[in-house]
């Protein structure tokens, strides 16, 4: 006798372990859910026939509805929601918008702040977007060997070199961005 | 003539006996100890506002102080218990209001409490002092301006997790001048406003404030203000931990923080920004218990708060604090006694979070007097559970919620029997225990055979027959509540038990096999239990006895059966069939 099981039965063990029922449990042993949605599903091909495949078989072969138990998991309300809304504000997708002008440059361009985790991957961005090279950044010369330096304007008013804060502290308080030309940019920061 | 001690000298002795079932066992000594204890017991704890009247407390306790009510059954914090079911505590205040009028504190748990109730209890107690609402719901702010304003001698306003209706902020408002008692504050569940020169002013007149949790609607900012005006804070619940990342408000909060040397206990923490963290680094060392569980941080920032807290005791968590960092705190917080791990996406099939059955194992290791757990998963195997059994024996409350009913084992797919029956086998003081994932009858016989000090179970989705539900009633002697939904546990093993019924406090049963016919026999054979039958479908009395309940309450009671019961909610002792 074959031993081995098939994949279709540990499958079909593994569904009945784990499926969700709505008749009585104990009722029968055939999965109940799902056959009104699968019942309008067209048989998967001609060439099955119908003496292999029957509509049951079929609804154990499709990926499990998963239907949600009224009080399951035990989560009271209030906690559901709170994630709820933690949820919405990042699923809304509103980013963190900035303006960010280039000198010389006809027009501005709009940048999303979230899209990036560091300075690092915002000089790519930034580099990319306005097709120039911005240099790497030191705390004691500034945007030292290159011909533009990117800076923000903070909540102040004030524009300040992009690098000096952490990244958490820059994204929440950078209002927009501006890639000022090096020759300009003297008077920020140390740069000879 | 019986020699015996003066009444006086008894009162006296009687006044040490604090615990409710010392003073129900004393009373039961003998007549004349009956008597002397019922006129000097000042705290009264009814755990199911339904087994007694008020009219029955009140002539029994004529000078009580403090009253403790239970409404609804634990499975209605799940949404199980349909609205208007019950739990009305306007008629219990009005004729306490008669009765009581020197009585001092209210606690209510599961109650519906109207602003009615509410302004009645401003007025009629003139000593008012404490006044908890756990999980209760039906009334607005405008009842809590009402005991703001009327409780001279208020101590204590605790509205935990209950629903207010949030009309305003407003209510804070009324609080006079002249209040100057208040040593406990939990508005953490409204959503308004306050004044926040109200609440500022409030603190600021309150020397003896000891625990103040603020709602989500206190900004950040202002925080160190309010912490500067009472240092002497033994609890604090934050508002929302999120402001724009500023290091000088930064570091006034740490200033503040640092100046709190009582604090022992932090929550709140909604929307927490990681920026602000360091500002409780101060009092982490002091802290006893830490609720994080709206936090939504990810693991190292919560790791980095718990390694710092070696004297904590109480943790609650969300699962973004993955195995990693309950390994850490299994090293860091060797005096843990609780600890709660709640989902932070608990619909979502795929793990969000590499939080497993190792994370438990961890803490059950290195927290040696760890006793209670409350612990959300997506998987749980048999061995971590013997694991788990073998490292706490002294573990007294273990409840373990596997995301998916009937989640088997996930390394041998066999039932999680044998980890569950290590369980009550190892801990035998066990006192509470919620059981979860694939299991047969088989974890039934094990939880009657060793369970004896078991007093709460719950059970969803679980066994294979009535012999299940038959081996925990027969078996668990100490059982007072048991709460069960979809398990085959039907008529034989309900109708075979129906002494032990008495024995409990209250039995929940929904989508299970219990039959109607079934019902009202129990109700024939036990006059003393309330048998409760819970059907939205409407048509109860037309249906043949051998269908089935929806839902099934049954309790002990010397009241009677319900007179405020709902058109869906039906008492088998009044059914119209049985009657003929």
């Amino acid at each position: 006798m074959d031993q081995k099981k098939s994949t279709l039965d540990l499958f079909h063990d593994l569904d009945l372990a784990t499926e969700l029922r709505l008749g009585l449990p104990g009722s029968n042993d055939q999965p109940e859910i799902i056959k009104t949605s699968l019942s309008g599903n067209k048989r998967s091909s001609s060439e099955m026939g119908s003496s292999t495949c029957t509509d049951e078989q079929e609804s154990r072969f499709s990926p499990p509805t998963k239907e949600q138990v009224v009080g399951w998991p035990p989560v009271r309300s209030y906690r559901k929601n709170i994630l709820q809304v933690k949820k919405t504000d990042s699923d809304t997708g509103s980013g963190m918008y900035v303006k960010v002008s280039m000198d010389g440059a006809p027009y501005l361009r709009k940048l999303d702040l979230k899209m990036y985790k560091s300075y690092e991957e915002l000089m790519k961005g930034l580099q990319v977007m306005f097709k120039c090279i911005i240099g790497l950044y030191s705390e004691r010369e500034g945007y030292n060997g290159s011909q533009h330096v990117p800076t923000y304007e903070d909540k102040d008013g004030d524009w300040m070199l992009v690098g000096d804060v952490p990244w958490d502290m820059f994204i929440s308080s950078c209002k927009r961005l501006r890639i000022m030309k090096s020759c300009e940019a003297r008077g920020l920061g140390d740069c000879v | 003539m019986a020699l015996s001690f003066p009444e006086e000298v008894l009162e006296h002795v009687f006044s040490f006996i604090t615990s409710h079932t010392d003073r129900n066992t004393v009373s039961l000594v003998c007549k004349s100890w009956y008597e002397i204890e019922r006129w000097c017991r000042r705290r009264v704890f009814i755990g199911n506002c339904y087994a007694v009247s008020p009219g029955i407390m009140i002539r029994r306790f004529p000078e009580v102080r403090c009253v403790e009510l239970k409404g609804k059954p634990h499975f209605a914090d799940f949404n199980l218990v349909p609205d208007g079911w019950g739990g009305y505590f306007y008629p219990w205040v009005c004729e306490m209001s008669r009765a009581y009028p020197w009585l001092e504190e209210i606690r209510l748990k599961r109650m519906v409490v109207s602003d009615e109730g509410l302004e009645l209890v401003s007025k009629a107690f003139k000593n008012f002092k404490v006044l908890v609402l756990s999980s209760c719901e039906g009334f607005s702010t405008d009842g809590l301006a009402a005991i703001a304003a009327n409780c001279r001698n208020l101590r204590e306003l605790d509205l935990r997790e209950s629903e207010v209706e949030d009309l305003s902020g407003h209510w804070l408002s009324h609080f006079p001048d002249s209040c100057t008692s208040l040593q406990s504050l939990n508005m953490s569940c409204l959503s308004s406003e306050v004044s926040f020169s109200a609440l500022q002013r409030l603190i600021a007149r309150s020397p003896n404030l000891k625990t103040l949790r603020l709602n989500r609607a206190v900004p950040l900012e202002k925080l160190s203000t309010l912490l500067h005006r009472a240092p002497q804070l033994v609890e604090l619940g934050t508002g929302a931990y999120s402001a724009e990342a500023r290091p000088d408000v930064c570091s006034n909060l740490a200033e503040a923080f640092s100046r709190c040397k009582e604090l022992k206990g932090l929550s709140g923490f909604w929307d927490v920004v990681p920026f602000y963290l360091p500002a409780i680094y101060s009092v982490c060392s002091r802290l006893t218990s830490l609720n994080l569980s709206y936090a939504t941080i990810q693991s190292p920032d919560v790791t980095k708060i718990v390694t710092q807290c070696p004297n904590l005791q109480s943790l609650s968590v969300l699962d973004y604090i993955e195995d990693t960092g309950l390994n850490a705190l299994s090293l860091s917080c060797k005096d843990l006694r609780e600890l709660r791990v709640f989902p932070s996406d608990p619909f979502v099939a795929d793990a969000n979070v590499s939080l497993t059955e190792q994370g438990l194992v961890a803490v059950s290791e290195g927290c040696y007097k760890l006793q209670s757990v409350l612990y959300f998963c997506r998987q749980m195997s048999n061995s971590a559970l013997t694991t788990i059994a073998k490292n706490r024996p002294n573990l007294n409350c273990f409840r373990l919620c596997i995301l998916e009913p009937r989640a088997p084992d996930y390394l041998t797919l066999e039932p999680l029997d044998n980890g569950f029956g290590a369980i009550v086998e190892n801990c035998k003081q066990l006192q509470r225990l919620s059981l979860s994932g694939l299991l047969t009858d088989r974890v039934f016989e094990y939880i009657g055979k060793r369970a004896k000090k078991l007093e709460m179970l719950s059970i969803a989705f679980a066994g294979d027959s009535d012999l299940g539900l038959h081996h925990v009633l027969s078996g668990c002697d100490s059982l007072r509540k048991l709460e069960i939904r979809d398990c085959p546990f039907g008529d034989k093993a309900l109708l075979a038990n129906v002494s032990k019924l008495e024995t409990m406090r209250s039995l929940w049963m929904s989508s299970c096999s219990v039959s109607l016919g079934a019902c009202k026999r129990l109700s024939q054979k036990m006059p003393r239990l309330n048998v409760e039958v819970i059907d939205e479908q409407g048509d109860l009395d037309s249906r043949p006895d051998s269908s089935p309940v929806e839902k099934l309450y049954v309790y002990r009671t010397v009241a009677g059966p319900r007179l405020d019961m709902p058109s869906f909610i039906r008492n088998m002792a009044q059914n119209p069939t049985y009657m003929r």
